[in-house]
């Protein structure tokens, strides 16, 4: 795998800027999974219907640039089910703690200027970095 | 059912987005995290070219009265950056690193049909079910306490 790929990383995240553009233009929302997954399984009729149609596009938009692209990339997945299921844990609740995770605060929230999005995105950017550095420079794993 | 049709485009960008960028690989996302090792800064440029983007046309689109196909903008009531904020920042900052996987690349993954990204979300879901009972447990036993 190459290491450090540019051009993908922008065009791909063009993308996305254009997606939660898209969403805040004609629905007024903003493009935050973490939300939009809660609000998925807890909101009622037509508030749960958007955001369910926004994840099927989701995995969809997965599916369509594996399918159009010879060389979308694979994706192996090392962590062991225990580190799989704390971690599902730990970004689930703490992203609703939060009230947002990468795209909400990271990319939405900050085009806002929003000093809690700003906060919160040096926060988990930090502890994320804390974490590998202590998984792969101290525990070795 | 203009909102619904708007959604699913979205979704489909955004999923393409995380795809293309290779942000469903967990690897790159550790990678990115490695600031002491063999670092990549891929997932800078991710979030730079989306904040580029959202950065100019939320400026735009935020001037207008109300969006194309709704009453009206709901934005983040702002609010606080208090304990609740940091805390829970945190508590994902160290499961996006234990696993590479934030909420949308994970759910995106799913289209790769891999056992490892479903266990991941379903306990994701799991994570947030119980903070929403936390949440519950704390709103109810606060008005209790105060009377």
């Amino acid at each position: 795998m190459e290491h450090f790929t540019p051009y993908s990383a922008l065009l791909g995240g063009a993308l996305i800027g254009l997606s939660a553009s898209l969403l805040l233009l004609a629905s007024g929302r903003i493009a935050g999974i973490a939300g939009i997954l809660g609000g998925a399984l807890s909101s009622p009729g037509e508030e749960r219907s958007w955001r369910v149609l926004f994840l099927v596009g989701l995995i969809g938009g997965c599916l369509l640039v594996r399918t159009v692209s010879a060389d979308a990339v694979t994706v192996s997945i090392t962590a062991s089910p225990f580190l799989l299921v704390l971690a599902g844990l730990l970004v689930g609740y703490g992203t609703r703690q939060a009230n947002g995770c990468t795209s909400g605060h990271g990319v939405c929230g900050i085009a806002r200027l929003s000093p809690r999005s700003i906060v919160a995105t040096l926060t988990f950017m930090a502890s994320g970095a804390a974490t590998v550095f202590l998984m792969r420079h101290v525990l070795g794993a | 059912m203009q909102r619904r049709i708007v959604a699913l485009c979205a979704g489909i960008l955004f999923g393409a987005g995380l795809t293309i960028s290779q942000m469903v690989n967990p690897q790159k996302v550790t990678d990115f995290l490695d600031f002491f090792g063999r670092w990549d800064p891929s997932l800078a440029l991710v979030m730079g070219s989306a904040l580029g983007v959202t950065l100019i046309f939320f400026r735009v689109i935020l001037r207008r009265k109300n969006p194309l196909f709704a009453g009206e903008f709901q934005l983040p009531r702002g609010g606080r950056i208090d304990g609740r904020l940091i805390g829970g920042s945190a508590l994902f900052g160290v499961g996006w690193g234990l696993a590479g996987y934030c909420p949308g690349p994970a759910v995106a993954s799913l289209g790769y049909g891999l056992w490892q990204s479903v266990l991941f979300v379903v306990a994701m879901v799991v994570g947030m079910a119980l903070w929403e009972r936390q949440r519950q447990k704390v709103a109810s036993a606060v008005p209790r306490y105060m009377s």
